[in-house]
């Protein structure tokens, strides 16, 4: 009997179920596949019909889309023809499709209730009021900035601070530290960021602790994520702007930590406290009051002695 | 004419006042950096890091000049704390202070060749230079290079506890240094402790 119920459990081991990958793979990422083995490659394979042979060809690598990062992505249900013509299921690909229209953030998400936290339309206000629009008009688009096949929340989420100021700075430095990717929208020569801040002082705890647009947008009252970029002289270069107990961080890097956390244990600007030291920012309630009582303490004996000792001379 | 002691060697006089300068920009730059307010600013903060650094940077070679001097040489006999009997004298000395000075009474521990401090003088000393200006050096250079230091300490920031650190090892300085500049007026006249530590001669009262 127990030999027999051995031999029927191992019967159904043996028996082959549906593969792991037919149980769980979503159908947008199968049918994603059709594109992503392509241009999810460095290379890519076709038979050409005119020489009648596969060929192996390099694929151009500003179509190369990661797909880990796009599965990681917040665009990542999507099919890729949610986005692009269906008429790239043709292959080769017609020459004119390239000049598809594309998609900005408002037409998906403008007057969306689901993603009305984000604010959309007010980033799109505040954008068109950027340097980044108004020199450049229709020109810098949403994508510029947020790749749509690898963008990722970052501020609002639990994540340590410094993850979220890589993450942003990596935008601005996709441009301003890419000279081929900077000149797509000027003939202007990219200036040198690690020179034009040179002024900074420790600038690499700077760079690695604040993001640009804490210094280089306009503070917003609505948005987490300021989007008004202001020109290079109305930037923030007043180190107590940051370097007080009003800190600007409060309302800009730190917003998010501040409207979630309040302050804890007298500390002024907890929030900040959690993840950096900001020299002026951070300061104890009580442990201001206690040093001006010594100190008080301190100057009123030092004085009582002096006038007895006058007095007693 | 009191008898006059020599007491302060040259090398002691040029570290002391050297340190006291930068001691004092340490505490004015500190102050304005912890205060820091936009309306109202002491000095301008990138100013006053960049004196700051500077000045903690030269009080560490200074500091280094006074341990290679006080350890190697004569001076490091009145750093000597005998802890037999420690409380007893601090005792005598602080009724001293707050009641027989002004009585008139004599110094229960009279300056001597022999004895450059009183008790309660070489217990703050010795906490204030063996303790205190290094842990604040330490804790300073930690800041300047803050990727020495670990970043959580149970659970804490680290950063943030540095730095707390060292700003209270910098208020409880900033406390011995007022006192210590009062109690500098105790001298034969309110101003001859300071002229001691210009030209070397203590003048030892009558």
């Amino acid at each position: 009997m127990k030999r027999s119920i051995f031999s029927l459990l191992f019967l159904l081991i043996l028996i082959p179920g549906r593969t792991q990958d037919e149980q769980e793979t979503p159908d947008h990422v199968k049918e994603n596949k059709t594109c992503l083995q392509c241009h999810g490659n460095q290379y890519y394979y076709y038979y050409n019909d005119w020489v009648e042979r596969d060929i192996k060809e390099r694929m151009n690598p500003y179509y190369i889309i990661d797909s880990s990062d796009y599965y990681h992505s917040v665009h990542h249900a999507f099919y890729c023809i949610d986005c692009h013509s269906t008429e790239y299921e043709e292959f080769p690909h017609a020459g004119y499709l390239r000049m598809e229209y594309q998609y900005t953030c408002l037409d998906c998400h403008g007057g969306d209730e689901t993603y009305a936290q984000y604010n959309f339309e007010q980033i799109q206000v505040e954008f068109e009021r950027s340097v980044h629009s108004t020199r450049h008009n229709e020109a810098f688009t949403c994508w510029m900035c947020h790749d749509p096949h690898s963008y990722q929340v970052s501020a609002r989420s639990e994540r340590p601070i410094t993850e979220t100021v890589a993450y942003d700075n990596e935008i601005c430095l996709s441009c301003h530290a890419n000279v081929n990717k900077f000149k797509l929208l000027t003939d202007r020569d990219n200036p040198n960021v690690i020179e034009s801040h040179d002024w900074l002082p420790n600038q690499p705890l700077h760079f690695r602790k604040v993001r640009c647009i804490e210094c280089h947008a306009k503070l917003s009252d609505t948005l987490l994520v300021a989007h008004e970029i202001q020109p290079k002289s109305q930037a923030v270069k007043k180190c107590v702007e940051c370097h007080s107990s009003n800190s600007l961080l409060l309302a800009s890097l730190y917003k998010y930590q501040a409207q979630e956390k309040r302050s804890k244990a007298g500390f002024f600007n907890a929030a900040i406290m959690n993840e950096a030291y900001v020299i002026g920012a951070n300061r104890n309630y009580y442990l201001n009051v206690i040093s001006a009582i010594i100190f008080g303490l301190v100057i009123f004996g030092i004085a009582i002695h002096a006038i007895l000792r006058i007095i007693k001379k | 004419m009191g008898v006059k002691i020599y007491l302060y060697p040259f090398w002691l006089r040029i570290w002391h006042w050297v340190n006291a300068i930068l001691i004092i920009l340490l505490i004015i730059t500190g102050i304005s950096m912890q205060y820091s307010n936009p309306e109202y600013p002491l000095i301008r903060f990138d100013i006053a890091v960049t004196i700051h650094n500077l000045s903690g940077i030269l009080l560490t070679a200074s500091y280094m000049f006074f341990l290679i001097f006080n350890l190697g040489g004569p001076n490091r006999k009145y750093y000597r704390l005998q802890i037999k009997g420690l409380g007893n004298r601090l005792m005598k000395q602080f009724r001293y202070y707050i009641s027989g000075i002004f009585k008139g009474e004599k110094a229960p521990f009279p300056i001597s060749e022999k004895r450059k401090f009183n008790p309660l003088q070489k217990l703050t000393y010795v906490l204030t230079m063996y303790i205190g200006i290094p842990l604040i050096l330490i804790t300073g250079w930690a800041l300047l290079f803050p990727e020495v230091i670990i970043h959580n300490f149970l659970g804490a920031s680290g950063l943030y506890l540095t730095a707390l650190f060292h700003v209270m090892i910098g208020f409880f300085l900033s406390i011995f240094l007022f006192i210590h500049i009062y109690f500098a007026t105790i001298g034969k006249t309110a101003a001859s402790n300071f002229r001691a530590m210009i030209n070397g001669w203590h003048e030892a009262h009558d």
